[in-house]
């Protein structure tokens, strides 16, 4: 890695709160705390860029959590799909393409999403295509955990594994809170490893907040033949500043003045020790 | 009497396709047997792809295939592709703007006694509603085959209807006259206007012969394309029309009826009879003791005109 991904994804966090703040909301708490394994995988991982959204032979993304779309839109901008200042200013305007979630008249997103559940069979279809035309794609798909109470992913789980596509790897952002509080409490996902191996799927379980550990994970992913990944991204939901992090009440929530000051002052924090390791 | 189903002319085209094309994928959902895609799943193994039974996961793998390049075919029973499914069709399929065709077999009441789980009345309202999806219900073997060759050469979603059994012949092997997206005028005639789609054209086509005996010129179309709907053709043989029926095998609401009276209502007032399902579970029965006994033939037809009149 010869950036600085971890100050990098601070900075770009940053922009998250710039982006809901001139958008009067979005989905903070998940950005932030998935923000760290999208920079890992546009900026270390995916053979993907603007010159070569047309070439079949790219990597291929979809979030799944298309909530997340204000930390998406960061790292796309960053990536040069698209201007910063331009997201700033559309973003959940009135006639915008930067709308809520994902869409895919914007450059850089390949499929629309939104509704829960729908990236990882989406994914799979990708994969088995990648497959039968013998490319050196792979497919990536991050979801919520809270997202897996939804029946889809768990048939997406059962054929990603009877099909053995090891050129797909799942993430999941495992930062423990939905809108509604604890998944524990919501609808508890303890023994996701297991769960997940009993399909078919090789796990690795890392801290998704840890660039160094996320590119360990990926790599991994990349040498293991004869099933899919999926890797246990574990994650402060709000990561970046103790205003937010891990208090449920940041699913989704607009910075008042003092809030938003306090984050950004954590966040160029966090960017400067990040800078100067 | 005609002995191949719609759904086996399905089959036939895709694989007179996939001879010259590897981007042509079916999927099943254990629904190759019933969808008649056995002979394909065997002779293109590669071009095949088994989910189970899994219908949302058979439409989302679709999509993903389909933005990849494949032209997917996704076939399940009706029932459950068009409402089990239904947010996949929505946002995998039509919002995301994939190359996805669904199949929906053994549509409308096909399963007859298997009752109201199995029953597909509701498919046209739902995908109708669905922007960017096309929802086709074509209604013989020659013009299923037609509509596919058709669909092959786009890249755009659809819903195509078929039933389960074989029914009988409209047109003829070398006397298909199809356009895309246009009704086929089946009878000319100024008084009264048919309009019916998939399996219920061959009533209104009987129907249609036997109110011109009976002295009250009428038009028969084939409305296979109900979404996008030939408005042109609709306003063109209702004006002046007396009276215009329409006959589907579905729920009365939100089907080809409610999109016909829409178009009348609008271009050309004429008074619009819906001829459909009941708004409820349908008496067991096979389909034809069904459309007997809620009067969608011939028979019913003619007498709902001549009481119209």
């Amino acid at each position: 890695m010869e950036q600085n991904l971890t100050a990098l994804s601070y900075r770009l966090r940053q922009h998250v709160v710039d982006i809901i703040m001139a958008g009067k909301g979005g989905h903070i708490g998940g950005d932030m705390s998935v923000i760290d394994a999208l920079v890992t995988l546009y900026f270390d991982q995916m053979n993907i860029s603007p010159e070569n959204v047309n070439d079949p032979d790219r990597d291929l993304f979809v979030l799944s959590k298309g909530h997340s779309v204000e930390a998406y839109y960061a790292v796309l901008a960053e990536k040069g799909f698209f201007t910063y200042e331009e997201v700033l200013e559309n973003f959940s305007k009135f006639g915008s393409k930067f709308i809520g979630h994902p869409n895919n008249k914007l450059p850089g997103i390949e499929m629309n999403s939104g509704s829960l559940g729908h990236g990882l069979p989406v994914c799979i279809g990708m994969a088995l295509a990648a497959r039968m035309d013998n490319r050196p794609t792979r497919v990536y798909t991050v979801m919520g955990d809270g997202e897996l109470a939804e029946g889809s992913v768990w048939e997406g789980a059962m054929a990603a594994g009877h099909y053995r596509l090891d050129n797909l790897c799942a993430v999941v952002d495992r930062n423990r809170l939905q809108i509604s509080g604890s998944t524990e409490d919501v609808m508890h996902h303890d023994n996701l490893a297991d769960r997940w191996a009993a399909f078919g799927w090789h796990v690795i379980s890392v801290d998704g907040n840890s660039i160094p550990a996320l590119h360990g994970a990926f790599e991994e992913a990349k040498q293991t033949k004869g099933c899919p990944t999926l890797i246990i991204a574990n994650t402060t939901k709000g990561c970046g500043s103790p205003v937010m992090e891990n208090k449920a009440a940041w699913h989704h929530k607009v910075p008042t003045a003092e809030e938003y000051a306090q984050i950004m002052a954590d966040l160029k924090a966090r960017e400067e020790v990040a800078l100067h390791e | 009497m005609n002995k191949i189903p719609n759904r086996q002319a399905i089959c036939d085209v895709l694989m007179e396709q996939a001879a010259n094309d590897r981007n042509v994928v079916v999927l099943c959902s254990d629904s190759r047997g019933s969808a008649s895609m056995t002979a394909f799943a065997s002779t293109y193994p590669e071009q095949f792809v088994e989910v189970g039974i899994a219908e949302q996961n058979l439409v989302s793998i679709s999509a993903g295939l389909a933005k990849c390049g494949k032209k997917a075919y996704a076939a399940s029973p009706a029932c459950f592709l068009s409402t089990r499914s239904y947010e996949q069709c929505k946002v995998d399929v039509a919002y995301s703007n994939t190359n996805v065709k669904l199949i929906g077999i053994s549509g409308g009441i096909s399963y007859g006694a298997l009752g109201m789980s199995h029953h597909s009345a509701q498919d046209i309202a739902a995908m109708s509603a669905i922007p960017n999806m096309r929802v086709y219900l074509p209604s013989d073997r020659h013009q299923t085959r037609e509509l596919v060759k058709a669909l092959l050469q786009d890249e755009k979603p659809a819903y195509i209807r078929v039933g389960r059994n074989p029914v009988e012949d409209i047109y003829s092997e070398d006397s298909v006259p199809f356009v895309m997206d246009q009704a086929t005028v089946l009878q000319e005639g100024s008084e009264v206007l048919l309009v019916a789609c998939g399996e219920m054209v061959r009533p209104a086509k009987a129907a249609g012969e036997k109110l011109a005996q009976l002295g009250h010129p009428t038009t028969v179309l084939d409305m296979y394309c109900v979404k996008p709907l030939d408005k042109a053709s609709i306003v063109k043989y209702a004006q002046g029309a007396k009276l215009v029926v329409t006959i589907e095998e579905h729920s009365p609401f939100g089907g080809l009826g409610s999109m016909v009276a829409q178009v009348v209502g609008a271009e050309c007032p004429t008074r619009v009879i819906n001829l459909a399902l009941p708004d409820a579970p349908v008496i067991t029965g096979t389909s034809q003791e069904v459309f007997d006994y809620y009067g969608l033939n011939a028979e019913g037809i003619v007498n709902t005109v001549m009481k119209g009149l």
